[in-house]
């Protein structure tokens, strides 16, 4: 079951303003990449455009699975959701006066994936036994680190094959970042997930990232096809380590 | 399941129970005052549906409320409809002026919304006025047909009205425990976030906006046999959209029983208080309690009786 994101030539933006300029990138079964830039260069943009949040002005956004291809553009984040994607967003949001318990079944809102809420709960409180612990808490009442587990064990209740998840760094303490982000990577390697990434620290999303792409005023200014590649790299010296 | 068949036997008691009343032989007005405290039973649940389950505080609960009363009153200028076919036309053409504005206003959220729904009754009223086959500005005379159940009109509506509050509270109840009533805790706590969880925020805001609707229509539709003399600015009268939103408030926003309490309570206090007071001082009275509550209990009796026990 192979199943890849193509993102190809994508202009897109919020009204007047473009934040996309014929931006092309590609994430392909099973990998984990990176969407490497700083604040305001288009990394949630262009999660929003996969997840059909924003629509691209031009371009094309294509799920490809099992030899079938799926136009992005013209479906509902609901049938997006239903095709297996998911989203983490950025700065969590969280239902926070909802209890935990409800934030998670609420990540399987699509009819599809109703009929495996017991096993997935069960799952993501094996894999994050602090939330079983708060399961009737108010999630807006968890500290920043919890909510963040919350948001992504929120995501792998609707059972996705492919994982967006934009800064989970956020707000975060450096400790709790690096556990964030061990997370993911185990998550991704128990459910042979896809995981796109979007990120500002370079440090660690090179932890787990396979491959990374720059994104700087919307465009794809690098691509590192390894991390010894990136790290060379004059860009990644330029705005990630001060040289 | 044993909850559901609970549920089911409570509502058949109460409806037995109602049919009980409305064939003791107290005085008319226990009846008479009684529809009014159900009518409101009927309202405030319809309001909470959309102002409590999915956040959307609407303003023009009298907009729908009128509908229902001027569609029965069409109806039996018209054709001399039975009762039960003017709630359930009441009800359907309220629950389309629910779904039409649902439309108009998808983008409109928080206070926006809210006054989108206060013009709408200003300009409904306005249209009313002046269409003179159903009274226009000088309103119009019911006349009730001659020998209904229980021998008597105000008994009858009286009845009526517990199998409509039993109804309304029904399916509010339902609505809160299916996956309806989840996607709209969800849209009422963060409507972004909804979106990007993939709920239908689209359809579950349409839904909600036209079951309201319906059931305030339903609540409207027996209000010219209950008054016999209908104008405009009696049935868009502003104490529907004022104790609509108090109602709920009052009792509790988020489950199918605090608007039940709170309609309860405040519509017996209004009652009494226009008996033994003045029928002005109705208003005063919604508006110092919801001063209070929304100062002191702003998750109202319900969230008073929880917070000890859930902390």
């Amino acid at each position: 079951m192979a199943s890849r994101i193509v993102v190809h030539n994508v202009d897109a933006g919020y009204g007047a303003v473009r934040v996309l300029h014929r931006l092309s990138i590609e994430v392909r079964e099973g990998e984990t990449v990176a969407l490497l830039g700083t604040n305001g260069n288009g990394k949630s943009t262009l999660i929003k455009c996969i997840m059909g949040i924003v629509r691209p002005e031009a371009g094309e956004v294509l799920l490809e699975s099992d030899g079938a291809r799926i136009d992005l553009t013209k479906r509902s984040t609901e049938e997006i959701v239903g095709l297996g994607i998911a989203m983490v967003p950025e700065g969590r949001r969280l239902f926070p006066k909802l209890t935990v318990e409800e934030n998670l079944l609420l990540g399987a809102y699509r009819p599809g994936a109703r009929g495996d809420i017991t096993r997935n709960l069960a799952f993501c409180f094996e894999a994050f036994p602090v939330l079983r612990a708060r399961r009737t808490q108010l999630a807006g009442s968890m500290s920043g680190g919890e909510q963040q587990m919350l948001a992504v064990a929120r995501a792998l209740m609707s059972s996705p094959r492919v994982l967006l998840v934009d800064e989970p760094s956020v707000g975060l303490a450096p400790i709790l970042v690096s556990r964030v982000i061990a997370k993911i990577k185990e998550l991704k390697d128990r459910h042979h997930l896809t995981v796109l990434m979007a990120e500002q620290n370079f440090n660690q999303a090179t932890k787990i990232a396979d491959r990374a792409y720059i994104i700087v005023h919307g465009k794809i200014e690098f691509e590192g096809q390894s991390m010894q590649e990136l790290r060379g790299n004059e860009l990644v010296k330029k705005y990630y380590m001060g040289l | 399941m044993v909850r559901t068949g609970g549920g089911l036997l409570v509502s058949l008691a109460v409806i037995v129970g109602g049919i009980l009343l409305a064939s003791l032989r107290v005085n008319l007005y226990f009846y008479f005052a009684g529809y009014v405290v159900l009518q409101y039973v009927v309202v405030a649940t319809a309001w909470n549906i959309l102002g409590g389950y999915a956040g959307y505080v609407n303003f023009g609960t009298s907009a729908f409320f009128a509908l229902g009363a001027y569609t029965a009153i069409f109806l039996i200028e018209a054709f001399r409809a039975p009762l039960p076919v003017l709630i359930l036309a009441g009800g359907l053409v309220s629950g389309l002026l629910g779904l039409g504005i649902g439309y108009l206003t998808l983008r409109l959220k928080g206070v926006f919304f809210s006054i989108a729904t206060l013009a709408l009754s200003v300009v409904l009223q306005t249209l009313i006025m002046n269409w003179d086959y159903v009274g226009g500005a000088k309103g119009v005379t019911v006349i009730r047909p001659g020998s209904p159940l229980f021998g008597n009109w105000v008994r009858l509506l009286f009845t009526v009205m517990v199998g409509l509050a039993v109804a309304a509270v029904t399916v509010a109840w339902i609505i809160e425990r299916s996956w309806v009533g989840r996607g709209l805790r969800a849209l009422r706590d963060s409507e972004e976030a909804a979106e990007c969880m993939g709920v239908p925020t689209l359809r579950l805001k349409l839904f909600a906006t036209t079951i309201s609707g319906f059931l305030l229509g339903v609540a409207g539709a027996p209000f010219p046999y209950y008054v016999t003399y209908v104008e405009p600015s009696s049935a868009f009268n502003l104490d529907y959209a004022v104790n609509a939103l108090a109602m709920p408030m009052i009792g509790g926003t988020t489950t199918w029983i605090g608007p039940v309490i709170g309609a309860v309570l405040l519509g017996t206090a209004q009652q009494v208080a226009t008996v033994t007071i003045s029928s002005e001082l109705n208003l005063l009275i919604v508006g110092v309690v919801l001063v209070a509550f929304v100062v002191l209990a702003p998750e109202g009796i319900v969230g008073l009786v929880r917070r000890p026990r859930g902390r």
